[in-house]
């Protein structure tokens, strides 16, 4: 069993730095749409109709992105020369209205439940992720735990089948207080693609009060990792959307 | 496999055959363009037909497309077989009122959860099934009422009904001590929802049943009514591990409705794109047998090597997932050649510390005793299950859409092995993928080298009809039925995917083996609950 220990001491450290430091390696996030003004109205308007998801909203000649229903298709980036402005990055993790970090005494060591209410499986990947070894989330005092008795945070993925309403729902009501949820990928939060129906709820939002918003299909792990930070308090929002 | 040259006179006997045993009872027509045999049964023959090409002539059976035409059902039977020997399609037709036909499954045990499937989304009642009742659509969805019919309004929310709190599992074990023990369908980690009841005197598995469809979005339905550029989205979408497999069935099947073959660089970057996902589902799959065996570095080594793939894959496509790349007609992006030789070049690196990786486990021996003989699917029950993709392959199976109904770039000059296995435990399945994993690269470096210039994207000018579309997908064998109207809207889709197929089989693994082995051939399967439930 030594050749394994060599291995590992051979392999080095894969480890991101970040949130120490800024993670810039490509290829770590696919990055998203932002807004961008255009020269004509009638551009503008074409803009937004390509969105198949109606991400994108006009507001006369400027054309706003809604995170929370775009499910990166790129088909407002390839319209060369009237694309739409790309941002790279992925601090994209964002707290809802009513939605507040964990307190003081919980945050230095935070347990996380994972469910999975209909996720197409991108999502559960990019979780799966975050415990690897390039991100490797125990080093910042979060765990994964196999009951949601024993879990500060809950992760939610998926648009919320109807089949999967109870499970969410008794996960829930299982964890003991203060708990959070972070609802993780663009299905969670509107439904993404699948929309509002007859097997699918249009997003977790209605049954489990979430407390940060992750947007992205799927989100890349250091959003998901953002979005714990938010939690645990270690790190803030974007700019302009203020402390909490 | 045989000749290709016995193939093609396996697929032209079919007609001889069939007119010498059946006569005027089964309808013969034949498309040698695109070889495909239909044959059109009188209900009553229908078992009998199906059986003839299942267990004689050697076809596998792929799907059964159901098919609401005012005023009749249409249920089509489709059947592949090797390299040459083509397609063939058993079509029944009946009136819509009738809502009762003979179930195929005693003679092909492959189409028992299809027909299942259909009897929970259609309503229609397979006579002679062992089996039918809750199945997609749990307790609380009242009776009666079909999602997939055309008069279901799939906007409208769910009809739930209060479920019975009376309601127990079905148990058969009574030896004194048993116990069923339940699982999922929220796992101790990152897995799918799915549930499973497991019936145990304390040690042996000794009955499985699972209960899937926690998932189940609906796609299918929503699909219906939408424009085909907007149902590639919700096709990629069936399994995020697998998006470009399913979105290249997809718009294959959307291409052959409108007649165009696809340009023949998109055509060639389909094939590298196609396996640069295979590889990285692959490592994926080896990184989750590695870590159900708790040999933690392996584990890391193999995800080490998944997050490499997924950022290469990021930075060489725009998205870690290889989503909204295909579009019906060809391929959204063009990818030069300067940056898929670079890739391929990168890939060779990586191939290097693949072998390696394998090499070390071949010989750590704490973590072969789990896996050999464990979880073991004999070449007969693959057979008879209709087992697709790697797990089949490991069980002898070599069954491979790439090489039987080539598609794609895949025809014509690209050499490549498809392995096979014939223990058909935990470890042969954890070669196979070593292999294709290598294969993978390979044909990416055989694509890379021999691109053709051109365009990657061609016009689409829209016409009802209906084709099938198929791609091995990293996971085994995917098969997309999609209709049109002549504005390019979809009337009808239906999907079949290897996991829906592989999950059936499952059972056959998981029975008789101790109880802590579970998760370990449950990781050998390495199977999507999302494609399985769609």
């Amino acid at each position: 069993m030594t050749k394994w220990v060599w291995k590992g001491i051979r392999t080095g450290v894969k480890t991101t730095a970040y949130p120490r430091r800024e993670e810039t390696a490509p290829g770590v996030s696919p990055g998203r749409p932002a807004g961008r003004q255009f020269a004509h109205e009638e551009d503008a308007r074409a803009m937004a109709s390509l969105c198949p998801t109606g991400a994108l909203n006009r507001i006369k000649d400027e054309v706003l992105v809604n995170h929370g229903h775009c499910i990166t298709c790129f088909r407002c980036r390839e319209q060369y020369p009237l694309s739409i402005a790309w941002e790279e990055g992925f601090e994209w993790a964002e707290f809802t209205e009513k939605g507040c970090r964990l307190e003081r005494p919980f945050a230095g060591s935070i347990h996380i439940r994972t469910v999975d209410a209909g996720a197409c499986g991108a999502c559960m990947s990019e979780i799966k992720q975050i415990t690897g070894p390039y991100y490797n989330i125990h080093r910042l005092g979060f765990f994964m735990t196999p009951t949601p008795r024993a879990a500060d945070v809950l992760l939610v993925s998926g648009p919320l089948t109807e089949h999967t309403v109870g499970p969410l729902r008794k996960a829930y009501e299982a964890m003991a207080s203060p708990k959070r949820v972070i609802a993780v990928g663009t299905c969670a939060l509107s439904g993404g693609p699948f929309g509002t129906g007859f097997a699918c709820r249009g997003g977790i939002g209605e049954t489990v009060p979430v407390d940060i918003e992750v947007p992205g299909c799927p989100p890349p792990p250091l959003a998901i990792l953002h979005a714990l930070l938010l939690a645990a308090g270690k790190r803030t929002q974007a700019a302009g959307k203020g402390e909490r | 496999m045989g000749l290709p040259l016995n193939n093609i006179l396996q697929f032209n006997e079919i007609q001889d055959i069939v007119s010498a045993r059946w006569q005027e009872s089964v309808k013969v027509r034949i498309d040698l363009e695109k070889l495909i045999v239909y044959l059109s049964p009188e209900p009553a023959l229908l078992p009998e037909v199906c059986d003839w090409l299942f267990s004689e002539r050697g076809y596998a059976f792929a799907t059964m497309v159901v098919e609401e035409r005012d005023p009749d059902w249409v249920i089509r039977y489709l059947f592949y077989g090797p390299f040459g020997a083509g397609q063939v399609q058993v079509i029944v037709r009946f009136p819509l009122s009738g809502t009762t036909i003979s179930s195929i499954s005693p003679q092909i045990h492959a189409a028992d959860w299809q027909e299942r499937e259909i009897e929970d989304l259609f309503g229609l009642f397979f006579e002679g099934h062992p089996r039918l009742g809750d199945f997609v659509l749990h307790e609380e969805w009242p009776e009666g009422v079909n999602p997939m019919r055309a008069s279901f309004d799939a906007g409208k929310p769910y009809p739930a009904k209060e479920p019975d709190p009376g309601w127990r599992p079905n148990r058969i074990l009574e030896a004194p001590g048993s116990f069923m023990m339940p699982i999922g369908p929220v796992y101790s980690d990152h897995a799918e929802s799915a549930h499973f009841l497991l019936e145990t005197v304390g040690e042996d598995v000794i009955r499985t049943i699972p209960r899937f469809f926690y998932k189940y979005r609906g796609v299918e339905k929503i699909a219906e009514g939408q424009p085909a550029e907007r149902v590639v989205l919700l096709a990629e979408r069936f399994s995020g591990t697998s998006a470009f497999a399913h979105s290249l069935a997809f718009c294959q099947a959307v291409e052959e409705v409108v007649g165009i073959e696809g340009p023949a660089r998109a055509k060639a970057l389909r094939v590298l794109l196609a396996e640069l996902e295979r590889l990285r589902h692959h490592m994926a799959a080896i990184a989750g047998i590695c870590s159900s065996t708790a040999l933690s570095v392996a584990a890391a080594q193999a995800s080490v090597l998944e997050e490499e793939l997924l950022r290469l894959t990021c930075g060489f496509t725009g998205h870690r997932y290889l989503f909204a790349l295909n579009v019906p007609g060809g391929l959204s992006l063009d990818l030069s050649d300067a940056r898929c030789t670079g890739m391929s070049e990168t890939l060779w690196g990586l191939l290097e510390r693949i072998k390696e990786l394998h090499e070390m486990l071949r010989f750590t021996s704490s973590f072969l005793d789990r896996l050999e003989e464990v979880g073991v699917v004999s070449k007969e029950k693959a057979v008879a299950y209709g087992l697709v993709g790697p797990i089949a392959r490991a069980s002898g199976v070599s069954r491979d859409l790439r090489e039987a109904q080539p598609y794609a770039g895949y025809d014509g000059h690209l050499r490549f092995l498809v392995p096979r296995e014939e223990e058909g435990d935990g470890y042969a399945r954890l070669r196979v993928l070593f292999s294709e994993a290598e294969q993978s690269v390979n044909l990416i470096r055989q694509v890379s080298f021999s691109l053709p210039p051109g365009p990657v994207r061609e016009r689409l000018n829209m016409r009802a009809g209906a084709a099938l579309g198929w791609a091995e997908a990293p996971r085994g064998a995917t098969f997309h039925w999609v209709r049109l109207d002549e504005k390019g809207r979809v009337g009808c889709y239906r999907v079949m995917t290897p996991s829906f197929v592989n999950w059936h089989g499952f059972h056959l693994a998981a029975e008789d083996f101790a109880f802590q082995d579970f998760p370990i051939i449950m990781a050998t399967f390495g199977l999507s609950n999302a494609e399985c439930d769609r």
